[in-house]
Order: structure tokens, then sequence, then C-alpha cells
């Protein structure tokens, strides 16, 4: 938490301020009874009708004087808040853009965007009022019983007494209350968990009768939620009784002890009202230092969540090899594997291990294996999504742990097996590839890829508004622009992971034509489930969960290679 | 209307509160009591004030008389508050309970023509966030907005009992506060507007580049991305600032009112004191309601805002529990135990929506234990026919038969219990995958559910993961590959062995060497049951005893392979497509 202190560092002076006009507010307001003591001690003691007003107007001028501060240190507080938020969201968004993908994994999309929203949104509003009352409260607090002291010491003991007190009984409800308030947040987690559960697994909850046994695992975690709620509303509701008893009490103290010293004479009866009203400022501050307490607590675990992401660095260390614009030569490059193995993080066995081949430049490597046998995961490691957990992967005859992360994927285009397209035109989606590709390489990809008839059936061509995550197009025409987006850049290495699922068979045959014609004649990745996708592929590496069972051309690998055949034989 | 809208939930939320009379009446008793004896404090320790006049006048004998049933009172207060405060916890965790309660049984006998329109997110946030709304805004109300109006109330006739001039001064300026905060709220509305619509945009791009970090690293365009972030990010700031600035004046605002109504009750009570008509003693009780009575009305208008988001929470799940649940199981229905498997869909016409018409005349006699095969291309229909089968769907006329009988006479149990489902949309249990297998067969053994997944090719896998069949996974199945899960679905299948089965796209995620495996499985479990077989590989299902042909809703072609091809017609050209 303390980590987050430096992106409100800007703020320093904000947060000086910001406090620094509520306490000159509190001041004024711990003058208020002061001054009215004094109307009743001299002003009608003294039957002086000028005095009153005099005094009745200074109430109003300290009003002003207070509301003037307290807008001002609002202002403060807010800049620095939102200020504070700001800067924490950039520094967590361009955070999580550098982590590596092991990092991805483990944390989780959603997560992450909890994170950046709610999380954040929390934090800045317990920084605002944190700003705004945590010196407040207590000040006012310890004013009230200073000001108590300047009027009369022994009756003033009353106070040293119960403050100690209350806040003994406030922050032990809290200290109490608050893991159960986790709990009550964990309970609710599980039932909207099975709530979810049942919309998203209807049709088989209802296919196996299982309506009723669902209802009653409801039943059950709603009942403990409640139970849980009512546990804790019960301890939470003793904290206003308990305070108003308290405070009361100590006023009847204060009345009896103020009786003793005014019957001594050294105390008046408008100094008695102004020692009763202190008493009541305390209870109303301490109500709500006792609400900014929970919100801090709050705002403190959001912190707390905010700062492990940005404690999470990236698995993987940038490598330093750089290429400038004029050795960036165009073409295929080789790439090696050489025993290379890959172990998820926190899983049990290897995804791949001991792989061994070499794509020539410019040739074309066929991957084919089962669900789970490794695929994605051996082209993963060639931009260097993943390191590889032993051996090495090359690309051209270096390792790619040595190469600038920028660099080496500048080199490659990987077409993932999921399309993703962005919101905004075509031109921007293909511009990925490629920032600054003029209009006739944009088109030249887009035909290569067989994506160019999406462009001219939409009458804005390339400048058609993609929606978010690419919704106003078919799975078939999203595939073909991600292909069209990785072309456009070039690239010495072209990957397609598992790319051309919802391609028919006659438009697959049209890509792979093309690509091999691609002028700059790149090394290229197919990963397939289909046999046809590969066939004609210069090298065929077989998978099987995880080991390369062969590789060889088509023609080999069916007299060779048993997983091959079978996998051919299924399809044919 | 929109009041009308109100009134009616408000209805509602009674008739749930109803159950709780006791516990509501009580808190209303206990409210009740602490107004009265929190107001009545100021007057007793004004009267305190009142016997200490000055040295050597205090009348200690009744000072302690006061100070003693001060004790009580304070005590009886804190003692009521207290039960007040138990007993509105009780109504509304309760009332949430049993809607909520309400609300998911309700979800589980909607039609599913109801949960396909309406998005998840959308039904969970009713039965969740907005019932939590409800019950947040329902504990504000009865804690505050009741206690707050007595208080008001309560306050005035106090003050109205000490002395009336003064209580108009207070009564004069109080409005003024309410006056400000509403000046400011409007102001501020548009200003949270814009950060609102600043905070979507910067959510939704986040939502993009985050949950596409891959491609986004892939063509390294974080700078890019930061670039756009940090526009958005700017003007949120900006926005920010304004909206809790501009709102966070009201509070500086109404306490300067309240202050100055502090300074006027101070004024004119002093001067009523110097003419007599008023002690010290009951100054100092005013100054005392002169800060209470503004407290309520600056909380109020909080209150009331919340109490109406509560409300349109309320009628958000109200909308859910009010649903119209799908036809009830008739009252003769039968329920066989097992079925022949015979079906016979007889001029059946179905449309999801009305004016678009999908399944029109569809005539099909199915014998016990033959197989059928759907075709066609996308969106043709073909998962109609299965949520007809399974009657998720009713038919709009003619009818569907099982063993003679018309689905609709049977009881949804038994119908489904006769019928083996899967479906290329896998769902996964939260629980371990032993549980995910027996789900259809609660009381299999350890060894039964072995079995079937051997047979469905899923204990290869299962017995690599870290505690083989105890594995937690869970329902986004994140540690599961969509291959792995649609195994799973199959083991649950190939465990209950119930005589029909439903394939639909059921291998789709499988590569097709392990496909090849399950299918003869599955041709193993099909012997003897009717079986319905939705696929886009062909090879699939070239030996199913019919194959219907679909497109747009109708069955253009019904026959065996053979016969197909030999016909040349969509069949042929679908099949032969594939080896263009």
């Amino acid at each position: 938490m303390k980590e987050l202190l430096v992106y409100i560092k800007e703020y320093t002076k904000e947060c000086i301020l910001g406090p620094f006009f509520k306490l000159l507010e509190a001041c004024f307001d711990l003058a208020v009874p002061l001054v009215m003591a004094s109307i009743i001690d001299k002003g009608i003691a003294l039957n002086d009708r000028g005095y009153i007003f005099k005094y009745g107007g200074i109430l109003v001028l300290l009003a002003i004087i207070g509301l003037t501060c307290s807008i001002t240190a609002q202002f403060f507080a807010a800049k620095a808040a939102t200020g504070f938020a700001a800067n924490l969201r950039h520094a967590l968004f361009k955070h999580i853009e550098s982590l590596s993908f092991t990092e991805m994994d483990g944390i989780g999309t959603s997560t992450m965007i909890t994170r950046m929203t709610s999380d954040i949104n929390q934090l800045q509003s317990g920084v605002n009022m944190a700003l705004r009352l945590f010196l407040r409260s207590p000040f006012i607090v310890f004013g009230a019983a200073i000001m108590a002291f300047t009027i009369d010491v022994k009756a003033a003991l009353v106070f040293v007494v119960v403050i100690p007190l209350l806040a003994i009984v406030i922050f032990g409800i809290m200290l109490i209350s608050m893991p159960l308030y986790k709990k009550v947040q964990a309970n609710l987690d599980n039932v909207l968990g099975i709530t979810r559960q049942n919309l998203t697994g209807v049709r088989v909850i209802r296919a196996f009768n299982k309506e009723q046994a669902e209802l009653g695992s409801f039943n059950n975690g709603n009942e403990s939620l409640t139970t849980m709620q009512l546990f804790v509303g019960r301890i939470a509701a003793l904290t206003n009784p308990v305070t108003y008893i308290m405070v009361n009490i100590a006023l009847i103290a204060l009345l009896w002890a103020g009786g003793l010293q005014v019957d001594a004479g050294s105390l008046t009866q408008g100094e008695v009202v102004a020692l009763v009203n202190y008493m009541s400022q305390i209870l109303v501050e301490l109500v709500k230092l006792a609400n900014t307490i929970v919100l801090a607590t709050k705002a403190v675990a959001c912190g707390g969540r905010v700062q492990s992401i940005l404690a999470t660095s990236s698995s993987m260390e940038d490598g330093e090899y750089k290429e400038t614009g004029s050795s960036k030569d165009k073409g295929g490059i080789d790439v090696e594997f050489e025993n290379a193995s890959m172990m998820y993080k926190g899983a049990g066995a290897d995804s791949i291990s001991n792989i061994n081949f070499t794509a020539k430049a410019g040739s074309v490597t066929g991957v084919i294996g089962g669900t789970g046998s490794g695929k994605s995961t051996l082209v993963n490691l060639i931009p260097r999504f993943y390191d590889v957990s032993q051996g090495c992967v090359k690309v051209g005859g270096r390792d790619v742990r040595t190469y600038e992360i920028d660099t080496l994927r500048q080199k490659t285009g990987i077409v993932l097996q999921k399309a993703v397209l962005f919101r905004g035109t075509i031109r921007d989606n293909i511009l990925w590839g490629n920032p600054d590709a003029t209009d006739e390489e944009i088109i030249e990809a887009l035909k290569a890829a067989q994506a160019w008839e999406i462009v001219t059936g939409k009458d804005k061509g390339l400048d058609y508004v993609i929606e978010q995550g690419g919704r106003n197009l078919s799975g078939g025409q999203k595939q073909r622009l991600t292909i069209a987006r990785a072309l456009v850049r070039k690239p010495a290495i072209l990957v397609f992971d598992d790319s051309s699922s919802a391609l028919d068979f006659a438009t697959e045959a049209k890509l792979r034509k093309s690509l091999q014609e691609l002028s700059y004649s790149p090394t290229i990745f197919i990963v397939s489930q289909r046999t046809s996708s590969i066939q004609h592929a210069d090298n065929i590496l077989v998978l099987d969960d995880g080991e390369l069972a062969g590789q060889g051309t088509h023609d080999e690998l069916v007299r060779n290679c048993e997983v091959y055949r079978e996998i051919y034989n299924s399809q044919a | 209307m929109k009041k009308g809208k109100n009134n009616d939930t408000i209805k509602k939320v009674l008739k749930y509160i109803k159950k709780y009379r006791i516990s509501v009446i009580l808190s209303l008793f206990f409210a009740a009591v602490t107004v009265v004896l929190t107001l009545y404090l100021p007057i007793l320790t004004g009267d305190a004030v009142d016997y200490m006049i000055g040295k050597g006048q205090v009348d200690f004998e009744k000072l302690a008389g006061l100070i003693g049933r001060m004790a009580v009172i304070i005590c009886a207060t804190g003692i009521s508050q207290w039960i007040m405060n138990i007993c509105n916890n009780k109504i509304t965790y309760r009332v949430v309970k049993d809607i909520r309660e309400d609300a998911f049984s309700k979800m589980e006998i909607l039609p599913l023509k109801y949960l396909d329109a309406h998005a998840p997110g959308d039904i969970v946030s009713r039965i969740i966030a907005d019932a939590d709304q409800f019950a947040d805004g329902l504990l504000m109300g009865f804690t505050q907005a009741f206690t707050g109006v007595l208080s008001i109330i309560g306050t005035l006739l106090f003050m109205l009992s000490i002395n009336v001039w003064i209580t108009l001064v207070v009564v004069i300026v109080t409005p003024l506060s309410f006056f400000v905060a509403g000046f400011i709220s409007r102001r501020t509305y548009k200003m949270f507007q814009l950060q609102s619509a600043a905070r979507g945009e910067q959510t939704s791009l986040i939502d993009e580049m985050v949950g596409s970090q891959k491609v986004v690293q892939a063509y390294s365009h974080e700078d890019a991305a930061l670039e756009k972030f940090s526009e958005i990010n700017g003007r949120l700031k900006k926005y920010s600032l304004d909206a809790t600035f501009y709102s966070s004046i009201t509070n500086p605002a109404t306490r300067f009112v309240n202050n100055l109504v502090y300074a006027g009750v101070g004024i004119t009570g002093a001067l009523f004191v110097l003419n007599g008509y008023l002690t010290v003693g009951g100054l100092s009780c005013f100054l005392g309601y002169a800060n209470q009575y503004t407290k309520p009305f600056n909380e109020i208008s909080g209150v009331i805002t919340e109490l109406q988001n509560a409300l349109a929470c309320a009628a958000r799940v109200f909308e859910l529990i009010e649903e119209k649940p799908q036809v009830p199981d008739a009252k003769d229905a039968k329920a066989p135990d097992t079925v022949k498997g015979e079906v016979v869909f007889d001029n059946v016409h179905f449309s999801y929506v009305p004016d678009k018409k999908l399944i029109t005349g569809f005539n099909l006699h199915v014998k016990p234990g033959q197989r059928v095969a759907i075709v066609g291309p996308t969106g043709c229909g073909k998962t109609t026919v299965i949520n007809l089968i399974m009657r998720f769907y009713d038919v709009g006329s003619g009818s569907i038969k099982v063993d003679g009988t018309d689905i609709r006479q049977m009881t949804r149990q038994s119908l489904r219990g006769n019928i083996g489902m899967v479906l290329q949309e896998t769902w996964i249990k939260d629980g371990t995958i032993f549980d995910n297998i027996v789900i259809g067969k609660p009381d299999a053994s350890k060894e039964e559910a072995i079995e079937a997944a051997k047979a469905s090719h899923a204990h290869s896998f299962i017995k690599r993961l870290p505690d083989g069949y105890d594995t937690i996974v869970k329902e986004d199945g994140s540690n599961l590959s969509q291959g792995q899960k649609q195994l799973l679905c199959i083991a649950r299948v190939m465990l209950c062995s119930p005589p029909m089965l439903i394939l639909d796209e059921a291998t789709s995620s499988i590569d097709t060497r392990t496909e090849l495996k399950i299918q003869n499985a599955f041709a193993k479990l099909m012997e003897g049951r009717t079986s319905f077989i939705v696929a886009h590989r062909l090879s699939t299902i070239q030996n199913a005893d019919i194959i219907l042909v679909m497109k747009d809703g109708n069955i253009i072609e019904q026959g065996n392979h053979e016969n197909l091809l030999k016909k040349g017609g969509f069949y042929a050209n679908l099949y032969n497509s594939q080896f263009a």
C-alpha cells in the first residue's frame, strides 16, 4: 500500500493544503460554543442587547469563514484524489501491458479489469474522504477536549476518561466486524457463482433433471449468506447505541461536575452550556470517524489488490539484440528448435518436451496433432510469448531470448486461433500489423488473405467500422481480416495458429496458394487439425501429448508415422 | 406513470415484509421510543442548567434527581435503539433472502425462450446486485427515513412546546439547506454524466486491450494503446475532479445553513431570555435541537435518492419473479421409467418469433433404435429440432410423440431422464471431475465413473491432472481445454446410458483422431438406442439410418447416405464440396 504513495507525490501540496483548511474550519467550529457561552454569560447576564447582536454577528461571520475554508479544502482533496487515481490508472495500465503471457494467464483478464476500474474508483473516494476527514475528526475530538480544559480543568477530566473509552469501543466493534464483512462478501460470491452456473448450464441442468438439487444448493448458500449478514448486523448494530449511552453518561457526569463548579463559583452557567456543546460535537465526529474508517479500510484493501498487480513483474527479461531499419532485411529466416521443452507455470508436466527441428528460410512447416498435444504452445515459443523451460528456440541463428522483444515480434506475424479485432475501421485494424502501410499495401494484404471481397462488400470499404470484438462480422470474415493484419507487415516468419478453421475448403485452398506466391517468401508455420491444410507443407511436425511423434513430408509420414496415419485416415 | 409503477413495487415489497410484521411493529415502536427519548434529553439537560444559576445557587437535590432520571432515559434510549437496529436488520436481510429465493426458483422454471433471450449477466445482476442494492436501500430507509421524519416532527413539537417564535426562526431558515442542496445537485448531475461516460469509454478500452493482450503484444501495439488510454484518462481526470468537487460542496453548504440556524437561534434565544420568556437552560436545549433538527433534513434527501434507487432495483427483481413460467406438467402426465424410443414428429410447426416461420409441417417417424442424423448449413434449424425433442421449447402446432405419447403429456422429468444429451457448448459445474461425471447418476461408484471416462477417452487426460478425479474444476473451466470439457460431457452421458441420445455437435472441439475413437464408443452406446446426431463433419454421420437435410427450417431431403448421394441434390453437393 505504501508503494502507491508515489502516485500522489505530485499532489503533495494539495495533500497538505486540503487537511490544513479542514483544520482551520474545525477551529472555527470549535470557537462557536465559546462565543455562545459569552453571549449567555455577558450578553444575557448584563442585559446587553448590543453585545448579543455583536456576538451573534460573530457567529454568522464564523459560519462564512468556515464555509470558505471547507470549500477550499474540498477542492484540494478532490484534486489530489482524482489526480492520484489518474496517475495510478495510467501506471497500472502500462504495467499490465508489460506483463508476459505467463503472468496474464495467472492473473486473468477479469481480475485485471476490476483492478483498473472499481478498485481504483474505491481508492479515489477513499483518498478523498481521508484527506477531508481523517485529520478533522480526531482534531475536533481532541480540540473539543482541549477547549473544555480551557474552560474548566476539573469538569474537563470527564473528557479525558470518556474519549479513550469511546475509541476502544468503536475500534473494537470495527475490528470484530471487519473480517466478518469479508465472510459476507465470500458468501455473496458463492451465491453469485451458483446463479451464474445455473444460467450458463440451464440446458444441461434441465436435461439431467437437476433443478431441485440446484435450488437446494442455492437455498443453502442463500441461507448461510443471510445468517452471516444477520450476525454481523447484530454486532454492527451495537455501535450507535453504545456510543450514545457512553457520551450521554459522560454528559451527566459533566453536569454533575459542572454543578459542583458552578456552586463553588469557578464556572458560569454559559460555560456549562459550552461544555455540553463540546460533548455533543464529539459524538457527531466520532460517528463520522467510524464511517471514514470503514471506507478507508475498504480503500486500503483495494489498494493492496492494485499493488499486488503492480508488484507482479514480468517473468521475461528483455534481450539486447536490436535491428535498425537498414539491417532489417526482408524475406524469410531460419527457425530452429533445439531440445525445446516448455512447462506452463503451475502445471504438473511439460506441455511440449524435447522438440528438435529446423525450418529453413522460406519453407512451410505444418504442425498437426490432437487436442492438447502442444501445437499452440510450440508456435507461441517463436515470438517468445512464453519462454522455454529447457533447450532453446533460435530465430535467424540467434536465441530468441537475446533479441529485444519488440524486434523479435516485428519479425513475426502471428494469426491466433481466436480471431480478435478491435473497435475501429477495417483500415485501423489492418494498420496494427504495420502502422506505415499505404492503402495499396493494405489492399494487397487483404487480397492475399482472401479478405478483399469483405471490404468491397461494404459500402464504406476500408472505412467500414468494426464494432467491439468484431460483433458485426462473421467468424470467417474476422479470421480472414486477422490474416490480412499479419500479412501487411510482410514478416520474416508467418504463423497460423489453427486460424483457418472457419474457412471453407475452397477459400482455404486459395489462401494457401496466395501464401506460396508472397514476394518476400516468409518462413511459414501452419497449425491445424486438418491434414488437408498441411499436407503440402515442406515439413510436417506431428505432435502427440507434447512429444514429437514424427516429422517429414506428407508421403513420408503416411508411410512411417503411426499417429499421422491415424489422423489422416480419420479425415479421409 | 412512473409513480404508479413505484407504488406497485412498494405494494409488492410490502407483501414480502408482511411475513415479518411483528418485527416491523417492534421496529416502528422502538423507533418512536428512541426519537421521543432522544429529544426529551436536551430538555432535561436544559433543566439541569437551570438548576445551576451561580455561585452557591445550585440545587443539588433536584439536580441529583434529574440526573438519575436522565441515566434511566439514556439507557432506555440505547436499548431501544439497539432493538430497533436488530429488527431492521432482520426484516431487511430476511426479505431480501426471500426475494432472492423466489427469483432463483423462478429461474429454474422459466422457459428457455426467456433465458435464451436474456444475457446471463443481466439475470445474475438482478438476483445478486439488484437484490443487494435493494437491501442496502431498504435498511437505510428503515433506519433513517422513518426516524428522520419522526425526529423532525418530534423536534418541531418539542420546540413549539418551549417557544413558538424561536421555532419559527428555525423553520424559516431550514428550507435554505434544501434549496442549496437541490441547486448543487442539479448543477452536478451533468458533470456526473460526463464522468460516467468517460469511465464507460475507458472501461471498454481496458476491456478490449487487456482482454486481447496477446494480440496487442504480438503486434507491439502497447504504446499506441497507452496513448489512447492516456487521452481518455486525462479527460476522465478532469470530469472526475469537476464532479467530485462540485458535489462535495453540498456538505459545507448545508453545514453553513446549519450554522446560520444556530446563530439565529442564539441571537433570538438570547433576546427572549432577556425578556424573561425563556430560561438559559431552555436556550441550551434549543441550541441542541438546532443542531439535531437540520441533520435529518440533510440526510433525508440522500435517503430519498437511495430509496428510489432501491425501488428501481426491486422492480427489476420483481420483473424476473413475475415472468411467466413454462407450462407446468399436465396433471395426468405420464412418467414412464424407460421408453422404447419410438419418436414421431406429426405435422410440427414451430417458430421462435411469431412472424418468422422456421419449421413448417415437419413429419418424421423414427423407429426404436434408429440413428437420425441432421445436417445442413448454419442457422437452418438443426438445433431447433433438438430443442423440441427435449421440450426446451414447445411446438407451435402438431405434436411430438415418444412411444405414442405426446411429450406434453409426459412429465419433463421422465422425458428428459430418458434422453442423454451432449451439446457443442460444454458446461462444467464447479466441483471435482468426479462430481461432473456423475451429474446424471449421483449414486454412481468411482469405478463406474472411471469406466465411463475410459469409454469417452477422457480417462487419459484426467489421470494426468494434479489430483486426478478429485481435481477441482471451475465453471469457466480455465484449467481444461474446450476439447477436454467436451470429453467430460460425453463421459456424463456414457455413465447414464439412457434409452435415447442426442449429440449436438458433440465432438466439434475434439481432434479427429480422438473423435474417431469416441465414435466407436458412441457406436457401441447407440446400439439399440434411438439417437439424434447433429454434425457438420459429414464423415461422422454416414452410417446413420436416416439423414435429414435441413435448409431454412425445412427438411429438404431425407434418406440414407447412398440414396441421398445418388439423388445428387443438396446433400450430395455438400458432401462433394468437402473434397473440392
